[in-house]
């Protein structure tokens, strides 16, 4: 979490500054001291951890400071520009400014950059750059003119990249914005002209870029309020020729719109940059702290008394003139976590105060964390772009797609529906996706031809749906008979209806197995016995006890008696009663979750010969089940025996006057009566076990209180 | 011990062990069932009066659990009459307790008046309870038959109870008394729970198959709300409101015997809503004081958390939605309570269990664990080390035992043969209905003293090769009637004995006789009687400590007061005075333990270095109090704690552990070097090896005597739970 700590003033004395605020705060070659150039004719170098000044340093009356004094860290040195033209270096002995070494130069100064590992560079007015060890060798030299006319250099900034001095310049010139980049090593220099996209009118206020291995990212807040990121190539590829660079939105809204003066961004890290300005029209000037990557504002600080609109980060502090007085605010950014973005404390670890693993609350828990989300200060939305060449307008992606699903044709909004699945998923994400396959649908009705089946299969296929997200999706499949989606609609969705689960029952049944091996159906649940199932007949396990029931020596004898001369009926019950690929819908069926109270009314109304089948199936899968001693299936997700019985149950309860009548399942109701009565058998041998062992417990218990007095032998540290 | 005692004198490596006596005992507490449990009232009201005990000895479940906010205390009542109260500030120690009476069964308790704790129960009577002298301030008999219930009004003046005969009784609080006001209008039959409406105008009074609404301006019922007696569409005889809550809504939540919690429109007296919860009773219900949880408690030992919650995020909307079910209780949770921040919930089982609210919970201390206390937390066990016999006490009588012997010896982990078993000596019951306090056998052997409510005794023991006789000391002086703690100095020849005055008995022993020597009166307005007594060795001092003041220490040759410790937060749990140097050990609640110089009156440089560093957080933590403390009498660097889970060796010669250092290192294996062991040595050295541990003291240099109760024996004991089939459901 990015923090701002308790905020310091540099000086008691207000500095001489300007109506324009400060000309610079620069690093020396000691970490915790500055360079303070105000707009007159001072320097002083302070020290922050002390808050004192440690030196002070003033050109002569008359003359004018006009870039703020450097380090140089190859000598030691601070350099000046007064007068546009005139150098001066000096180091911490001297007293006098007029008396250190002088050099006239040909040119006026824009600024002078110095930074660690590279000797300083003057950048000249009209947009050339020279090494200082160059120009001191020969001031008077001949300063060539890099830019036009009317380009007016707005901002600057000196990087090192793999040791490359790279120097990056923002002009403008009637409202276009330039940028060069100049190679110092190699003199190349490439200038990019800043696409502003729609908001052609938008004054680009404050810059502030970062760079890494290939582009340098350059910041800017526009006049508008919001943070653009610019990325511009260090490495050309093509050099020489005006290349154009497109900005992209980061962040909306951070400061108020008309702020006229006083809005300035420093970046602070990879994710983090600091903001100076009011947040909302007419407040009081803030210092904020963004992350762009959560898009949250981390930490603001109000600043009552007003700044001149300059920011300046060195190490871990921030810099900005409060009223009349230099401020210093130490800044600290801890490794986010997602605890820490989610807004819960992370306690420190000293013992006895541990953290606490997060409960769910009841009281909180619905929804509520998201509403947290989106109640930040101002409420923003804040998308950061993708792409980097293309100016999108803001529409959020969702919009946009749906538009996109009210016009477009089916292939257009599959592709379009993958890029924005892409995307990071928002807090939001189940309703969008909801509120998309709402339009889909929506679309559907008003236009029968369109059935956008493989963008359903993909929303689907998020896991954020549920049946109450899209009411109408599984009765458009139903309607459609499309059996693969009905089967995904079952194993994805957690709150199915009962008369629709009912509804995709009957069609599963129904359905012709022709249709069916057309049918792409997720196999999965069935993979493991399908092969047993279709081609060869189940081996007979007549010698093991199955699940304690052994249909051949079961004791049911007047039955048995009708069934024995049919020897081949053992066989017929084990042989699977419908083709894999409808098994596994059925499976899918088997372990949607449902009440029976609520489905039992449901189940009347399927057909006779249906029912039987799916007992037969459902008897089938229990003889499956009790083949290995934990009673379950093979395969991945199979149906558990629980839900196989419960389903037996519910299915004969529902239609058991029906079913008695058929003959056809005539046999089938005998074997499930043996079952049955086999299962009472297991359960009261199963409860005689456990008393048995309950006894056996207490016994030993007994055996234990007997030993009551011990003498035991103990070696004690 | 001797271990120890081989690393630091003697490093011959020679097989020398220590030989520790171990027993279980029978019970630690025996306390006589006054209800059957899950028996409906009629039945019980009916075999209450014989007076006899019946059935099987059982260990007292809880009735009846009340948590005072102001104090943050929690009073608990057994089904043998007991009361304990528990400090929740303090670690939940049990801090006071009021012994049990055979007639006494609670059927309910309140505070009221802010501090004034009430009890009421089946013989008929209203007691008061005087926290500070911990004694029956008084009984009262409100003439309505057996009493069901009880509510204090919410303003704390009125109480209200509900008897056997169907009437509602309103009584007002008065400064020391209680008061009859009137009578209710008289419903057919008992009132088995009461609850008032926060604005203190209205009671909901759950009864047999109703629930009545009285206006309490003019006792009159306004409404009836009957109650379905359909269970699972089987109909029961009869159904019984266990509890009712009025919440200032005007909603009554009721609880009933066929498993339902409803909730009722007052107003209209129809019903709103319904929960079946639990295929048995819902004996108890508490809300919390903000009414947006509240928590029910089932026979299945189950017990439900329910909290009004929003129906959708946005709505204000709300609703009572069961959210969370606990199962810590193997029986019926007989009685529930809802402190702002913990679920609180006891049973036949025995246990109070503790259950923090996690959302309420910000950091993880001693209040975010899940708490249950089972065992007294105080001391029910003496030894006679010179004859190295064992007291122990129980409810309405004391059993001794003289310990076995071996001849053998055995390496570490071994049990020896016995060359002879423990002998029990005596049983000796009380006279009367009355519970045991406390009791004492003194060092030599020869002297036994116990105390109840209103009695004092004490035996004379001669022991004549395998026989003994016992001779009881008549004649007891007429200031010894009740004691809270008895103690016999280290030589036998002093009895000491706190008073539930405040003040202290100081008697001298004779062959068979007494004399009075001296009674420390307490100081001047203080009447909090003393609970813990500590003689030194040499028998010169005395301290005594409360329940919440500080410690006195007393010299006993000058007879009169030395000096008191500092006073300190959290109350003592137990206290020992060291041979040779006289200083004195306190432990207090929160684990923190002192050492005090009695002759530098100040705390030892050690205490200071401990207090300095502060003691490891797991010790900290630790469930359970300190409830002995012991001393090696060759090794003055040692002192031996135990609480119910551990012991430990406290070794002041050796660096304290801090944060990092494993608190618990068990014996580091033998073929480390002794510079690796002295390395990883720290001052506490901790054994698990005994649990539940009720006692533990050392006998002799080498031998430990360790009393364990085992939860089987316990759970054995009650009667069996609700049967859940476990197959063909």
């Amino acid at each position: 979490m990015a923090a701002l700590e308790e905020e310091f003033t540099l000086s008691a004395v207000p500095l001489g500054a300007g109506p324009d605020g400060l000309l610079g705060v620069e690093q020396s070659d000691k970490t915790d001291q500055f360079l303070v150039t105000d707009s007159g004719r001072t320097v002083i170098l302070y020290k922050v951890s002390d808050q004192k000044p440690l030196g002070s340093w003033s050109v002569k009356q008359g003359q004018i400071i006009t870039c703020p004094a450097v380090c140089n860290f190859q000598t030691g040195e601070y350099i000046v520009v007064h007068d546009h033209k005139v150098l001066r270096l000096w180091n911490n002995e001297d007293v006098n400014l007029d008396k250190v070494f002088k050099a006239t130069l040909s040119a006026e100064v824009y600024r002078i950059h110095s930074i660690q590992g590279t000797e300083p560079l003057v950048l000249f007015k009209e947009g050339a750059v020279c090494g200082l060890e160059a120009l001191l060798a020969e001031p008077q030299q001949k300063i060539e003119t890099v830019i036009s006319d009317e380009e007016v250099i707005k901002w600057t900034k000196f990087f090192m990249v793999f040791r490359h001095p790279v120097l990056i310049f923002i002009t403008e010139k009637h409202g276009n914005y330039f940028a060069y980049v100049q190679m110092f090593n190699s003199r190349i220099l490439s200038k990019y002209t800043l696409l502003l996209g729609q908001e052609e009118k938008s004054v680009i206020q404050s810059f502030t870029a970062s760079v890494d291995r290939k582009f340098i990212s350059l910041m800017s807040l526009s006049s508008d309020g919001c943070i653009y990121e610019t990325l511009i190539p260090i490495h050309p590829s093509d050099p020489g020729k005006s290349q154009k660079v497109v900005r992209s939105l980061v962040l909306k809204t951070v400061v108020s719109g008309n702020a006229r003066n006083g809005v300035a961004l420093t970046i602070l890290d990879q994710d983090h940059i600091a903001v100076l300005g009011p947040p909302l029209p007419a407040s009081k000037e803030c210092l904020s702290i963004w992350n762009t990557k959560f898009q949250t504002l981390q930490i603001s600080k109000e600043l009552p008394q007003g700044t001149s609109g300059q920011l300046w980060y060195y190490g871990e502090n921030l810099f900005m003139l409060h009223g009349k007085f230099l401020t210093v605010i130490p800044y600290k950014c801890e490794v986010s976590s997602l605890a820490g973005a989610l807004g819960k404390l992370k306690h420190s670890q000293d013992p006895g105060t541990h953290s606490m693993s997060h409960f769910v609350n009841w009281e909180t828990s619905q929804g509520h964390g998201f509403e947290s989300q989106n109640s930040e200060p101002s409420k923003r939305i804040l998308r950061r772009r993708k792409s980097e060449t293309s100016v999108e307008p803001e529409v959020p992606a969702s919009k946009q797609l749906l538009s996109t699903i009210k016009k477009d044709s089916e292939k257009h909004i599959e592709v379009e529906l993958r890029k924005f699945l892409a995307i990071k998923r928002t807090p939001d994400f189940h309703t969008v996706i909801g509120d998309i396959v709402m339009g889909l649908l929506g679309r559907w009705k008003t236009e029968p031809s369109f059935y956008p089946r493989n963008s359903l299969m993909q929303l689907i296929q998020t896991h954020v749906l549920s049946y109450s997200l899209c009411p109408g999706l599984m009765e458009v499949a139903l309607e459609k008979t499309d059996v693969q989606m009905l089967q995904l609609c079952l194993q994805q969705f957690p709150d199915i209806p009962e008369a629709v689960t009912c509804a995709c029952l009957k069609i599963f049944l129904s359905i012709g197995d022709d249709i069916l091996q057309k049918a792409d159906v997720n196999m999965e649940s069935v993979s493991a016995y399908s092969d047993a199932v279709q081609d060869e007949h189940m081996e007979e396990q007549s010698e093991i006890l199955q699940n304690g029931f052994n249909p051949e020596e079961d004791n049911c004898d007047t039955c048995d008696k009708e069934l024995s001369e049919k020897s081949q009926d053992t066989l017929e019950t084990t042989l699977c009663p419908v083709i894999p690929k409808k098994a596994a819908l059925l499976n899918a069926i088997l372990r949607s979750a449902y009440s029976e109270t609520f489905l039992l009314p449901h189940l009347k109304d399927i057909p006779a010969q249906h029912i039987t089948l799916f007992l037969q199936y459902l008897y089938f899968l229990y003889l499956k089940c009790s083949e290995n001693a934990t009673m379950t299936l093979p395969g991945i997700h199979p149906p558990t025996l629980n839900q196989i019985m419960d389903w037996i149950c519910l299915l004969l309860d529902a239609n058991f006057t029906v079913v008695v009548m058929i003959p056809e399942a005539k046999r089938l109701l005998l074997s499930l009566y043996k079952f049955v009565k086999s299962q009472i058998c297991i359960c009261s041998e199963l409860n005689k076990i456990e008393v048995s062992f309950r006894e056996l417990q207490k016994l030993s218990q007994e055996k234990n209180n007997r030993e009551l007095y011990s003498i035991e032998v103990l070696e004690l540290f | 011990m001797a271990a120890a005692e081989r690393g630091a004198a003697r490093p011959t490596g020679d097989n020398r062990t220590s030989r520790r006596r171990r027993r279980r005992c029978r019970e630690h507490s025996l306390r006589t069932s006054g209800l059957a449990p899950r028996a409906l009232p009629g039945q019980s009201a009916r075999a209450r009066g014989s007076g006899a005990e019946r059935g099987p000895r059982r260990s007292a479940g809880i009735r009846c659990v009340a948590y005072n906010n102001q104090s943050n205390r929690l009073a608990v009542s057994r089904t043998d009459g007991t009361v304990e109260i528990y400090n929740l500030s303090a670690n939940y120690f049990q801090e006071k307790f009021f012994p049990g009476h055979e007639s006494r069964a609670t059927e309910a308790l309140c505070w009221a008046k802010g501090q004034r704790l009430f009890s009421a129960g089946l013989n008929g009577e209203i007691i008061e309870y005087d926290l500070q002298a911990l004694n029956i301030k008084y009984a009262m008999d409100a003439f309505g038959g057996p009493i069901w219930s009880m509510a204090a009004s919410p303003s704390g003046s009125q109480l209200l109870i509900g008897c056997e005969d169907g009437s509602v009784k309103l009584f007002q609080i008065i400064p020391d008394k209680i008061q009859f006001e009137r009578n209710f209008d008289r419903q057919k039959s008992r009132i088995l729970s009461l609850s008032w409406h926060p604005s203190g105008t209205h009671i909901a009074a759950g009864s047999i198959d109703y629930i009545s609404v009285f206006d309490v301006k003019s006792g009159s019922a306004i409404h009836k709300m009957l109650v379905d007696r359909q269970y699972m569409n089987v109909s029961k005889r009869k159904c019984i409101i266990w509890g009712v809550a009025f919440l200032s809504d005007g909603t009554v939540i009721s609880v009933d015997s066929a498993g339902k919690v409803q909730f009722w429109d007052s107003a209209t007296g129809t019903l709103v809503k319904n929960h079946l919860i639990a295929n048995a009773d819902v004996q108890s219900i508490a809300v919390s004081d903000q009414e947006d949880s509240f928590v029910v408690g089932t026979a299945e030992g189950t017990i439900f958390h329910f909290q009004l919650v929003s129906v959708t995020s946005s709505s204000s909307e709300k609703q009572w939605v069961r959210t969370k079910p606990f199962q810590h209780h193997t029986h019926d949770v007989r009685t529930v309570a809802h402190s702002p921040t913990a679920l609180i919930s006891g049973g036949t089982d025995t246990h109070l269990v503790i259950r923090p609210l996690m959302e309420k919970v910000e950091v993880k201390n001693y209040d975010a664990a899940l708490r249950k206390i089972t065992f007294p937390h105080r001391r029910l066990i003496s030894c006679s080390k010179k004859r190295q016999l064992l007291l122990f006490q129980f409810s309405h009588h004391l059993d001794l035992w003289r310990l076995g012997s071996t001849v053998a010896t055995g390496k570490h982990g071994d049990t020896l043969p016995l060359s002879k078993d423990a002998d029990h000596l005596l049983h000796l019951k009380t006279k009367g209905p009355e519970n045991i306090i406390c009791s004492c056998i003194s060092p030599c052997g020869s002297w036994i003293a116990y105390s109840t409510a209103s009695r004092f005794f004490l035996y004379r023991l001669n022991y004549e090769h395998d026989s003994i006789s016992l001779q009881r000391v008549s004649k007891m002086p007429a200031f010894l009637r009740s004691a809270l703690q008895i103690l016999f100095s280290e030589d036998s020849t002093k009895l000491f004995v706190a008073s539930n005055q405040g003040s202290l008995h100081v008697i001298r022993l004779l062959e068979g006789s007494f004399k009075h020597l001296h009674t420390f009166q307490p100081q001047s307005g203080t009447v909090e009687s003393m609970c813990l007594l500590a003689v030194s060795p040499d028998g010169n001092w005395l301290a005594a400590s409360g329940t919440s003041a500080g410690v006195h220490v007393y010299n006993v040759k000058r007879l009169k007061l030395h000096c008191t410790v500092p006073a300190y937060n959290f109350p003592v749990t137990a206290l020992a005075i060291a041979p040779n140097t006289n200083n004195l050990v306190i432990a207090h609640s929160d684990q923190q333990i002192f050492e005090y110089s009695i002759p530098d009156k100040q705390y030892t440089e050690w205490s200071r270095t401990v207090q300095k560093q502060g003691f490891h957080h797991l010790w900290l933590q630790r469930d359970t109090p300190i409830t002995h403390i012991s001393f090696h009498p060759k090794r003055p660097m040692y002192i031996l704690v135990h609480d119910a889970y551990m012991f430990c060796i406290i070794d002041k010669s050796l660096p304290l552990p801090n944060d990092k250092t494993l608190l618990y290192n068990p014996l580091p294996p033998t073929n480390e070097s002794d510079v690796i062991r002295r390395r990883t040595a720290h001052a506490f050295k901790i054994s698990k090896i005994y649990k539940p541990l009720l006692f533990m003291d050392l006998l002799d240099e080498r031998t430990l005597v360790a009393v364990e109760r085992p939860l089987d024996d316990i759970i054995a004991q009650l009667p069996p739970p609700i049967k859940k089939k476990k197959f063909g459901t």
